[in-house]
């Protein structure tokens, strides 16, 4: 029985060598042995693709793309299918999970310079998905019905119109009929479903492939492939499967609980997963009070704000993801990784870090005249960051690169360090409950959290030099 | 590398822990992806009982109703039809149904709880066609014995006047009797069975 | 471990509901208190259901949700000749509903998602005399609604109270002018209940939900625990 099962593998595996895509991708691809916490987030990305498409076909079973039905469709499912709440709370919340992962994703790829030579086109190839992820995001949104659905779109193609000359004929187009309608969900449906979906799914083979050729950089930023022993491995690889993929596994269970969490305990984040007015129907004739972006794209609909000229604003919006594709051109140091650049690099990105959070809250705020303001402020920084890069990295004094990996504390290394702060943070108080008990309880120490704040500044003013 | 003092044994343990586990997870989890294409509770309410006033039925006649969307035949039979379905048991398959599907209450000769009054599922065991109503005794398509029944148009299966398969044809087993039961002599419900009152 | 998960999650559950301006009362919603429920829900088809529907939700639901008797809930709580499996419709006609309120008085079986339980509480508490309105009546937290106030028989009438902030009089608070049928106690919690059960049929399956996340978390914090000591493992070939 064994032998004619073995035999039954060889005869496949003859006409399929999925043995050697394994050993190339997994069992013999040699990643560099100091993957840190930020690491996790490629593979998690993956994670949620995937639990966007299971949970997405699932919806469409009874999900109806048509104006009159979507938003009953929508209820339906959340009431009526059995356990259809769970799998649109799955589909609902892995939208944002996406969004979290690849900021993490691509930050990391900032940090320690996984964008620079030679893994320009891996960056752009995840350029590209970001750019589908953000359309299908933004196709899929409209699928409830809701007034934000509806609001949100019209808002967004209107930025079409901005265009000179094709611009109102053009977002005429992208509509089919005068307003947002019955013929614009159809034809988003469309899109959400299938087409950018099948674009990702291609720009993500060809991210890893991409990757797989030229190696995975690392926090140190040095290429592993310069040391190599006699079989030519190199020294500081280990093999991604079993290591990393063991690795993965931790970080797949971590997020899977963050996720479960939410799904269960939170679903609509306060209303910045689900957002409230979109519990409301479509209505043609009456805008929301506060319309707002998901927040996921609320930095960039801040940018759009700043600027007080139509057609200007969407130009500076679209600038801001696209400056990102220009990021291996714009980078001049001779370094890779953060921890071998000099001080300004770290200040501009720590800037860079500050602006783009702060532009993410003030894109969910109300425009007023501070808040326009201080949108302006972080628009400028935004901006400079990627403008002035040339110049200052270039200037800027950079440390030695050593020529192998070094080692950091790893995050179990940290733990006991993380309990001290939670001790110092927190301190234990008896409280006397209603019913005359006497209970121990945690609460916040407001001193201990003064100490522990003073000390995370120094630490990182220390780091930014 | 070092893979000297490695601890084989824990490592397939705890390989085989973790596959477990996440089979179990696995396991759970597809549960909701497969039980959402269950019937919704607005199909089971769709699908709910039907009530049916069947005062106005005249003796001969057929009364089609749908219940969970499908066609249920109500129909009146005379004293002639009930005295044929005596001598049929020669052409049929299963004369006294032990192997078709009908409440307890309908598993009689005349397969009804009360003999005038036949109510099946109007399917064809066979593969789902509606079967016609054809009483007539005798006609020519259908030939000499024909004593009057149902007939699948689609892949020529027979049924006599108490839903029952005649020998030879491709229906395996006779009509389905849904549960029924008579709330007044004239109102039937259907999707109700009579045991369920009686337990509850 | 669930200390740290409900600090994260306090930290994260800051709301951002459309703000009115007036300040919100808050309501004490508890979606398991099915007493509450079932009084809410007969609050509801006897004060609401005239003009408003709760469309996505089904008697027979609310009866398994509940863990109530169907018949009871036909009997004691559903308009008559309501059948066990319809949703909660209303019996008015909605072009004539429109005519009479300007507007057609909205579905509410999404209202506590929209708005917020609090907002829901303070709007049924804060309606008020304002004799320039053809209703008669106004609303603090909703103003110049369509709507009259369905419970001033139970209420009571109650006026606005104006101070004079920067040369323009504004409400600062409302008074009981005649008290209703119900002490303003029992009025708190005729609202609490209508407003619970709004809670409730805004998502039947928020307690489900929430029973089932604890199973959840914590295999997946067996998953972390194992796969950990798995990594560990195996990571000891490295160094």
């Amino acid at each position: 029985m064994k032998k004619q099962i073995t035999a039954c593998g060889d005869w496949i595996l003859d006409r399929l060598a999925m043995d050697k895509v394994w050993n190339q991708h997994m069992a013999q691809y040699y990643a560099p042995k100091n993957f840190n916490f930020w690491y996790f987030f490629g593979s998690l990305a993956l994670l949620v693709l995937v639990n966007q498409i299971v949970t997405g076909i699932f919806l469409t079973m009874n999900y109806k793309p048509d104006a009159k039905l979507a938003f009953d469709s929508v209820e339906y499912i959340m009431r009526d299918v059995p356990w259809g709440w769970l799998i649109r709370y799955m589909h609902s919340t892995g939208a944002s999970a996406f969004f979290i992962v690849v900021y993490l994703h691509m930050f990391r790829g900032i940090m320690y310079g996984s964008f620079k030579q030679p893994r320009e086109l891996i960056w752009i190839f995840g350029m590209l998905i970001f750019f589908a992820l953000m359309a299908e995001a933004f196709t899929g949104y409209l699928l409830p019905w809701g007034q934000m659905s509806y609001w949100g779109a019209q808002v967004i193609i209107s930025l079409f119109s901005a265009i000179p000359i094709i611009g109102d004929d053009l977002s005429l187009w992208i509509r089919g009929d005068f307003v947002i309608a019955d013929a614009t969900l159809n034809r988003f449906f469309a899109f959400h479903v299938i087409a950018v979906p099948l674009v990702i799914l291609l720009l993500v083979f060809l991210h890893i492939v991409a990757l797989h050729e030229v190696g995975s950089n690392n926090p140190d930023g040095i290429e592993i492939k310069a040391n190599k022993d006699k079989q030519g491995i190199p020294l500081d690889g280990i093999p991604f499967h079993p290591y990393y993929s063991v690795k993965d596994i931790v970080g797949v269970g971590v997020f899977l609980f963050f996720f479960a969490a939410i799904i269960f305990y939170a679903p609509d984040m306060g209303g910045y997963f689900l957002e409230h007015d979109n519990f409301v129907p479509a209505d043609p004739l009456k805008t929301p009070e506060h319309i707002a972006p998901v927040w996921y794209f609320t930095p960039y609909y801040a940018i759009l704000r700043a600027v007080p000229d139509k057609f200007a604003g969407v130009i500076a919006m679209g600038a801001s993801v696209f400056v990102l594709c220009l990021l291996p051109w714009l980078d001049r140091s001779p370094v890779k990784s953060i921890r071998y650049r000099g001080g300004i690099y770290k200040k501009a990105l720590f800037l860079f870090v500050v602006s783009f959070l702060s532009l993410g809250y003030l894109g969910t705020q109300p425009a007023t005249d501070t808040a326009i303001l201080m949108t302006r402020i972080f628009t400028v920084i935004y901006f400079a960051f990627f403008l002035l890069m040339p110049i200052y990295t270039r200037w800027e004094k950079v440390k030695p690169v050593p020529t192998r990996l070094t080692e950091q504390p790893s995050l179990e290394e940290r733990i006991p360090a993380i309990v001290d702060t939670f001790n110092e943070v927190t301190v234990k108080k008896s409280i006397t409950t209603a019913e005359g008990d006497t209970v121990i309880k945690l609460r916040p120490n407001p001193s201990g959290i003064v100490t522990v704040l003073i000390r995370f500044l120094k630490k990182l003013k220390a780091s930014l030099d | 590398m070092n893979n000297e003092g490695v601890d084989t044994s824990k490592r397939q343990f705890l390989t085989s822990a973790l596959t477990v586990v996440g089979a179990v997870g696995t396991g759970y989890l597809a549960v909701p992806f497969l039980s959402q294409m269950q019937p919704s509770s607005k199909a089971m309410a769709a699908g709910a009982p039907v009530e049916v006033d069947i005062s106005k039925l005249e003796s001969g006649q057929l009364l089609r109703v749908a219940w969970r969307g499908k066609p249920v035949w109500i129909l009146n039979r005379p004293q002639r039809m009930l005295k044929i379905l005596d001598n049929m048991d020669a052409f049929l398959e299963d004369p006294s149904s032990n192997e078709s599907i009908q409440p307890e209450s309908s598993k009689n000769a005349v397969r009804s709880i009360k003999p005038e009054i036949f109510i099946a599922v109007g399917l064809c065991t066979h593969l789902g066609c509606s079967p016609t109503f054809r009483p007539e005794v005798a006609p020519p398509d259908l030939g000499d014995d024909w004593e009057g029944g149902f007939f699948c148009p689609c892949h020529g299966s027979k049924f006599d006047l108490a839903g029952r398969v005649y020998r030879s044809v491709p229906a395996p087993t006779n009509l389905e009797i849904p549960p029924y039961r008579y709330i007044t002599d004239t109102q039937i419900i259907i999707g109700e069975d009579t045991a369920v009152e009686e337990s509850a | 471990m669930k200390k740290i998960l409900s600090l994260i999650l306090l930290l994260l559950s800051f709301n951002i509901f459309a703000s009115t301006g007036a300040e919100l009362h808050e309501a004490d919603v508890d979606v398991s208190d099915s007493d509450s429920l079932l009084r809410g829900a007969k609050n509801y088809v006897d004060y609401c259901l005239g003009c408003h529907s709760a469309k996505y939700i089904r008697y027979k639901r609310i009866a398994m949700d509940l863990g109530v008797e169907e018949n009871k809930i036909l009997d004691n709580i559903a308009p008559f000749e309501a059948g066990i499996y319809d949703p909660m419709l209303t019996a008015m006609n909605g072009h004539d509903a429109a005519k009479w309120f300007g507007t057609q008085p909205p579905d509410l079986s999404l209202i506590a998602r929209s708005r917020g339980a609090d907002w829901i509480y303070s709007y049924l508490k804060s309606f008020y005399k304002d004799d320039s309105r053809a209703i008669g009546t106004n609303n603090l937290i909703f103003e110049d609604v369509g709507m009259p106030n369905v419970l001033w028989k139970l209420q009571g009438i109650q006026k606005p109270i104006y101070k004079t902030i920067n040369g323009r009089e504004v409400i600062s608070n409302l008074v009981m002018e005649t008290q209703g049928t119900l002490s303003s106690k029992e009025f708190d919690r005729f609202a609490n209940d209508l407003t619970n059960f709004l809670v409730y049929v805004g998502e039947p399956t928020q307690l489900e939900r929430q029973s089932i996340g604890k199973y959840v978390l914590f295999f997946l914090l067996m998953f972390i625990v194992i796969g950990y000591l798995l990594k560990r493992e195996y990571w000891k070939d490295i160094h």
